[in-house]
C-alpha cells in the first residue's frame, strides 16, 4: 500500500485487521515522514525504537485475534503527557531534563489499547499560547501555506504540534490538550478534527497541569470517525483523578449514524462579532445550511454573558497555572539555575523560575498570583467563578430550551503567520479563544470540523458544543456536518 | 449520663508589670496527626523514621500531572474529633490551597480548609484542679497536609529535604482566645491530647511531632478580657504574637510567660506590638521574631480545583457518633458517682482509657474507692517507677482484683498484701494459690493472738506500766506482736485484745 | 486599578520570579493591559450569583486508608539537579 501514513485510524484499522498492512509497515511510513518533516518542528522527541517494539507488538495482537481498533496506529503525543522514561517537558526550558517515572493514564489507555507512541509533540509552553510560539523548542510551523506565499503560518496552539503532524500526515492522529481552545483552535487552522471531551471525561492523571478546572485531553484526527474511536479508547473514570467522572463510556463509533433529523441546533446571537470577516460568517451561514439540509431545525439563541468569558477565563487560569506551576522550583526535577555564590534558596526560585519559564508563562503566572493576592481574591478571582457560573447557566438554559448543539465558528480567523502577532499586546493573541473558551468554563464537550477553504486557500472550521457527557449524540452531529461538507483538502507538501 | 461535673471557672493569670498589672490571653492551633496508615492524599505511608523520601508517593513529591485522592479514613477521624469536641460537623467541607514557596513544600501550596472546614464550633473543658475548669471554645478543625522536613545541620551549605512527612495528614484544631495563663495553655493541650486518645484519632506522640501547637498570645489589662466576651470585639484585646512550632508542654509554658512579659514591658516602655510570628528558642528561654515567614504572608488561598467539594452524609455522621466511646470527662463524673471516688482520683484513673478500663475491671464487684487506691497507689507507682505504660503491666486487673479480694475478705493484711502484690509482679501467679502456697494468710484465731499478746505482756513488764499511765503507747504492743507472728496477725483483732489484756 | 512598578515588583517577588528593575516598567504596563482587560467583569451583575466551586458535579470520591504507594527512593529522586544521601539538597535555607 502507497502513502500509509495518510490512512485515517479506521482505514488503516480494516488493512491491519484484514493483513493487507502491518503495524510495522504503517510505523515505518509514518517514522520516515517525521524525519523528512524537521521544517514542521511538529516532533520534538522523537522515540522510534519504542515505536517499533510497540508496533511489532501490535502485529502478534492482531494476528492473535485480540485488536482493539487502536492496535497498532502510530499515534504523536503532545508533550504535556508525561511518559514513562521519555522527556515530558511541557516545552519548558524549566522541565529540561525530565524523564518522567510514570504514563498518563490517556496515554497509557492508548497503549494498553495497542496504539504506537511515535514521539512527543510541540506545543506552546505549559500550554499556554495560540500559535505555538512561546514553545521552547521553537515554533511549530502549519504545513498550510497561503496560495502563493510561502510564509510560515502558525499551526495555531497550544496542541500546535499536534496539528500540523496530523495534517502533514506524519502520524494518524495525535493526543491534544484544550484549556481554552487548544485542540479546537489549532485543529480548526490544520484542517483536521479536534474534540474537547466534556470535563472529567479524559483523566488528568500524568498531563502536566496548567488550569485544572479546564484542562482536558481530546483526540486530533483526520476525520469525526477516527476522533470517536481515539476518543473512546482514551477516555474513562480514572480513580487516580478526582474530577474523573464515573461514567461509562460509550460505543462513541457505533452512534455515528449521520442521521441528524428532529435535532435542534442553536446558533448563538452573542457569537456574530464585531468585525467578523465575512468568510467567516459565510462559513457559518453555509454549516448551518448544511445541517438545516441533514434534517435538524435550526433555532436562534442567545447566551448573554459570552463577552465576559475571556476575561474571566484570563482570571482563573492564570490564577490556577501560577498555583499549579509553583511546583517548578529546581529542588526535584527539571532545571535548576546556576547559582552564585552566596545565593540561598529564595535567589534559587527567583533565578530557576525566571530562566526556565519563557514570557508569556512567567506574565501569566505573575498575573494569576495578582488576582489571588490579598485584597484582590473577591474582586476578581471570586468575581470570575461567579461570571463563569453564569457562562454555565446560559447553556444550561439554551440545553434546557430543546437545543441538542450549538453551532459557532471555531476561530475567527484562519492561520495567521508567525511573527504576524509579535508586536501585538497579549490581549490580541487571546481573542483567538473567542468562540472556544466559553466550552472549557462551561465544561462541555466541543469538536471542531474543518468545512472549508478562505480565499487564499487556508482551512477554516466550524465548532459544535454539546450538552455534557452527551460526545457520542455530538460526534453524530459533526459527523453529519463533515460528511455535508465534503472536505478533502490536503495542503501541498512543501517540507 | 452526667457529661461533666460541676465546676468554676478559674481566675486569669495576673502578671505585674513594672507599672500594673496584665492579663494573658492565649488562643491556640494544635495540629494533630490523623492515626491514619497513609497519607491525606496519597497512599504512601505514615511511618515515623523511615528512610528519607520513601514513605513518598509521585503526588507527594508534586511530580507534573500529579493529583491528589482523599483518604476516607481522616475524613472520618476529623468528624470523630468533631464529635468528641460537641463540635458542629459540616456535611459541606472543601479544600483551598495555600500558596507558599518552602522546599519542604513540594507543590508550593498546602492543601487546607480555609474557606469551609469540615467541623465547626465546638468545646474542650479544661481541667485546672477539682471543681475548677476552664471551657475553651472550639471556633473550628479542619483537614490540611503536613509539610515536610528540612535538615540544616548535615552540610555547612546545603538544607537536605526529606519528604516523608510531606502530605501526612493534619487534624488543625483550632480554639477561640479563652485560654488565661500558661498552666492553663498546657492543661488545655493536654485535655485535648488525652480526648484525641480516647477517640483514637491521634496518638498524641509530642515527640515524633505527632501533636504540635501554634500559641497566640496577647496581654490586656484586667476587665478588657470580659469586655471582648461581651462584644466580641478584639479591639479590647492586645495585638497578637504567634509562637509556632511548639511540641513540649514545658516550652508551651516557657514561651508564653516569656513572651507575655516581653510584651508587657513593650507596652510599659510605650512601644507597640507588632503581630507575627516567633519562635521559641528553648536553649536561651526566649521567643524570636521569625521575619523570613513574615514577607511571604500573601498566602492566596483558593479553592482546589483538583478536588471536588467533600459531601458528607449525616447519616454517616451518626454511625460514626454510634461508635463513640465514652469520653474523659464523662467517665471521670461517672467514676465519682458510680464508685465514690474523690474527683482527684477520678482524674488520675482516666488519663489515658486504658488506665481507666482496668480500673474499671479491677474494680468490678469490688469496693471502687479500695481499687482505686490499689491501681493509684501501688500500680501506677510501681510501674512509673519501671518507666512502664499500663498496656505493659505485668500484673493484670484479674490479679490485682484478687489482691483485693484477699484484703477484702481478711485474708491478708495491707501489709502482707504489699508483699504479695510484689510478688505477683516480679513472679506472676494466682494471689490465693500463693497467700495459700506460702502460707502468708493472717492469723484470726484468737488463741494464737492472745498467747503472743501475753508472751509480750510477760516480757515487757517496764512497758505495761508506761502504757497503762499513756495508752497511746499501745501501739509499740501490736507492733511487737505482729513482728513474733510474722505479720500474719490480724492487725484489728491483735488491736483488741492489745487493748483488753492491758485493761485500756 | 493601576499597577505601578512597586505593584509589579512586589508580584514578581511573591511568584518567585526574578524580575530585573529595568524590566518593570514593561511588566507592570502589561498587567495593566491585562487588568483592564479582565476589569470588564465589573459589568457583569454577580448579585446572588454563587461562585462555581465544579464545574461537573459530581460526588468527590475517597479511597480507602492503605498504604498502596511509595517505597521508591530512586524513582522519587531520579529527576533531581541535587540529590545526596536520599535527601533533595538546596542552597542553606535560614530561618
Amino acid at each position: 500500500m502507497a502513502d500509509v501514513n495518510s490512512l485515517t485510524i479506521a482505514d488503516a484499522r480494516d488493512a491491519l485487521r484484514k493483513g493487507d498492512l502491518t503495524a510495522t509497515e504503517l510505523t515505518d511510513a509514518c517514522l520516515g515522514q517525521v524525519e523528512a518533516a524537521g521544517a514542521l518542528n511538529a516532533f520534538v522527541h522523537n522515540t522510534p525504537d519504542l515505536a517499533r517494539d510497540q508496533a511489532k507488538a501490535a502485529d502478534e495482537r492482531i494476528k492473535a485475534g485480540d485488536a482493539p481498533s487502536m492496535c497498532g496506529i502510530p499515534l504523536g503525543i503532545k508533550d504535556l503527557f508525561c511518559t514513562k522514561g521519555v522527556p515530558s517537558q511541557a516545552a519548558s526550558n524549566i522541565l529540561d531534563g525530565f524523564r518522567p517515572e510514570y504514563e498518563s493514564t490517556v496515554s497509557q489507555k492508548l497503549l494498553d489499547a495497542g496504539s504506537v507512541m511515535l514521539g512527543k509533540l510541540n506545543m506552546d509552553e505549559f500550554a499556554m499560547g495560540s500559535s505555538n510560539e512561546t514553545s521552547t523548542y521553537g515554533n511549530a510551523v502549519n504545513p498550510w501555506r497561503r496560495q502563493g506565499d510561502a510564509a510560515q503560518l502558525t499551526p495555531g496552539g497550544s496542541s500546535g504540534g499536534s496539528a500540523a503532524a496530523v495534517a502533514a500526515d506524519l502520524c494518524l492522529a495525535a493526543t491534544g490538550t484544550d484549556t481554552g481552545g487548544s485542540i479546537r483552535q489549532p485543529a480548526a487552522f490544520t484542517g483536521i478534527v479536534g474534540v474537547k471531551p466534556t470535563y472529567g471525561r479524559c483523566s488528568r492523571w500524568g498531563i502536566v497541569a496548567f488550569a485544572s478546572s479546564l484542562d482536558q485531553a481530546g483526540p486530533m484526527t483526520k476525520t469525526v470517525r477516527d476522533a470517536a474511536i481515539m476518543l473512546e479508547a482514551m477516555c474513562g473514570h480514572d480513580p487516580k483523578d478526582s474530577t474523573s467522572a464515573d461514567l461509562p463510556v460509550p460505543d462513541f463509533e457505533a452512534a455515528l449514524t449521520g442521521d441528524i433529523k428532529g435535532k435542534t441546533i442553536g446558533i448563538p446571537a452573542e457569537y456574530r462579532m464585531d468585525g467578523m470577516p465575512a468568510e467567516i460568517e459565510k462559513l457559518w451561514a453555509d454549516g448551518t445550511a448544511m445541517l438545516k439540509d441533514a434534517g435538524a431545525k435550526i433555532v436562534d439563541i442567545s447566551l448573554p454573558h459570552t463577552k465576559y468569558a475571556l476575561p474571566a477565563y484570563y482570571v482563573i487560569a492564570p490564577a490556577e497555572a501560577s498555583s499549579n506551576l509553583a511546583r517548578y522550583d529546581g529542588v526535584r526535577y527539571g532545571r535548576r539555575a546556576k547559582l552564585a555564590q552566596g545565593d540561598g534558596v529564595t535567589e534559587m526560585y527567583e533565578k530557576t523560575r525566571a530562566e526556565g519559564f519563557g514570557k508569556e508563562v512567567q506574565r501569566r503566572v505573575m498575573v494569576g498570583t495578582y488576582v489571588l493576592s490579598a485584597g484582590f481574591y473577591d474582586a476578581y478571582y471570586n468575581r470570575a467563578r461567579k461570571v463563569r457560573a453564569l457562562i454555565k447557566k446560559d447553556f444550561d438554559d439554551a440545553f434546557a430550551s430543546g437545543v441538542d448543539a450549538i453551532l459557532t465558528p471555531a476561530t475567527p480567523s484562519a492561520a495567521f503567520g508567525l511573527g504576524e502577532m509579535a508586536a501585538a499586546d497579549p490581549v490580541q493573541m487571546y481573542l483567538n479563544d473567542v468562540f472556544t473558551v466559553t466550552v472549557n468554563l462551561a465544561g462541555l464537550p466541543g469538536v471542531a470540523v474543518p468545512t472549508g477553504l478562505d480565499a487564499q486557500g487556508l482551512p477554516l472550521g466550524l465548532q459544535l458544543i454539546g450538552r455534557p457527557w452527551e460526545e457520542a449524540d455530538l460526534l453524530n452531529t459533526a459527523y453529519a456536518l463533515e460528511s455535508a461538507a465534503g472536505f478533502v483538502s490536503k495542503p501541498a507538501r512543501w517540507w | 449520663m452526667l457529661d461533666h461535673l460541676s465546676y468554676s471557672e478559674p481566675k486569669a493569670k495576673v502578671i505585674s508589670g513594672a507599672r500594673e498589672d496584665w492579663e494573658l490571653v492565649i488562643g491556640m492551633e494544635v495540629h494533630a496527626q490523623v492515626a491514619s496508615k497513609s497519607k491525606l492524599f496519597s497512599g504512601a505511608s505514615t511511618k515515623f523514621g523511615s528512610e528519607p523520601n520513601s514513605n513518598v508517593a509521585f503526588v507527594d513529591a508534586a511530580m507534573p500531572g500529579m493529583l491528589p485522592v482523599i483518604n476516607e479514613f481522616c475524613v472520618e477521624q476529623a468528624v470523630r474529633t468533631g464529635l468528641g469536641l460537641k463540635a458542629e460537623i459540616n456535611l459541606f467541607s472543601a479544600f483551598d490551597r495555600k500558596n507558599y514557596f518552602y522546599p519542604d513544600l513540594p507543590q508550593g501550596y498546602q492543601i487546607s480548609q480555609l474557606y469551609h472546614p469540615i467541623v465547626g464550633e465546638g468545646e474542650v473543658i479544661v481541667d485546672m484542679g477539682p471543681g475548677v475548669a476552664r471551657r475553651v471554645r472550639i471556633e473550628r478543625i479542619h483537614l490540611e497536609q503536613d509539610a515536610g522536613k528540612s535538615i540544616h545541620d548535615m552540610d555547612p551549605h546545603m538544607s537536605f529535604v526529606d519528604l516523608n512527612r510531606t502530605g501526612v495528614a493534619l487534624m488543625e484544631i483550632v480554639s477561640r482566645p479563652d485560654i488565661r495563663g500558661p498552666e492553663e495553655a498546657a492543661a488545655y493541650v493536654t485535655k485535648l491530647r488525652q480526648i484525641l486518645r480516647y477517640l483514637g484519632t491521634c496518638d498524641g506522640n509530642m515527640q515524633n511531632g505527632n501533636l504540635r501547637a501554634d500559641v497566640n498570645v496577647s496581654i490586656c489589662r484586667p476587665g478588657d478580657y470580659e469586655k471582648y466576651r461581651e462584644t466580641g470585639d478584639f479591639g479590647h484585646l492586645g495585638t497578637r504574637c504567634e509562637i509556632k512550632n511548639m511540641n513540649s508542654m514545658r516550652f508551651i509554658q516557657q514561651a508564653i510567660d516569656y513572651e507575655a512579659r516581653r510584651q508587657i514591658a513593650l507596652v510599659e516602655d510605650g512601644k507597640q506590638v507588632v503581630q507575627e510570628t516567633r519562635l521559641y528558642d528553648p536553649d536561651k528561654g526566649e521567643t524570636r521574631s521569625m521575619r523570613s515567614k513574615e514577607e511571604a504572608h500573601d498566602y492566596r488561598y483558593f479553592p482546589d480545583p483538583d478536588l471536588l467539594p467533600l459531601e458528607i452524609e449525616q447519616d454517616w455522621v451518626d454511625g460514626i457518633a454510634a461508635t463513640l466511646p465514652e469520653l474523659p470527662d464523662q467517665k471521670k463524673a461517672r467514676f465519682v458517682t458510680e464508685f465514690g471516688l474523690t474527683e482527684y482520683d477520678a482524674d488520675v484513673l482516666t488519663a489515658e482509657a486504658e488506665s481507666a478500663a482496668f480500673f474499671e475491671e479491677v474494680a468490678q464487684g469490688r469496693d471502687g474507692k479500695m481499687a482505686a487506691n490499689w491501681v493509684i497507689n501501688e500500680l501506677f507507682g510501681r510501674l512509673k517507677k519501671e518507666d512502664h505504660a499500663i498496656t505493659e503491666s505485668p500484673v493484670s486487673a484479674a490479679q490485682l482484683g484478687g489482691i483485693v479480694d484477699l484484703i477484702a475478705k481478711g485474708d491478708i493484711s495491707g501489709k502482707i498484701a504489699k508483699d504479695l502484690f510484689e510478688i505477683v509482679y516480679t513472679e506472676g501467679g494466682d494471689p490465693a494459690k500463693i497467700v495459700e502456697d506460702r502460707g502468708m494468710k493472717q492469723v484470726t484465731d484468737t488463741g494464737a493472738i492472745e498467747a503472743a499478746v501475753d508472751e509480750v505482756i510477760a516480757a515487757n513488764p517496764a512497758q505495761v506500766e508506761k502504757a497503762k499511765a499513756n495508752p497511746k503507747l499501745a501501739g509499740w504492743f501490736v507492733g511487737q506482736v505482729m513482728k513474733a507472728t510474722g505479720g500474719k496477725a490480724n492487725p484489728k483483732a491483735v488491736n483488741e485484745i492489745v487493748s483488753a489484756k492491758l485493761g485500756l | 486599578m493601576s499597577i505601578d512598578t512597586e505593584t509589579a515588583r512586589r508580584v514578581a517577588k511573591l511568584a518567585r520570579i526574578k524580575v530585573e528593575d529595568a524590566d518593570l516598567p514593561a511588566l507592570a504596563s502589561e498587567f495593566n493591559a491585562m487588568l483592564g482587560f479582565i476589569e470588564q467583569l465589573n459589568e457583569v451583575d454577580v448579585e446572588g450569583v454563587e461562585p462555581m466551586t465544579s464545574v461537573t458535579p459530581m460526588r468527590l470520591k475517597r479511597r480507602e486508608d492503605g498504604v498502596t504507594d511509595g517505597g521508591m527512593q530512586d524513582k522519587v529522586l531520579s529527576n533531581a539537579p541535587d540529590a545526596r544521601e536520599g535527601f533533595f539538597a538546596v542552597p542553606k535555607v535560614v530561618e
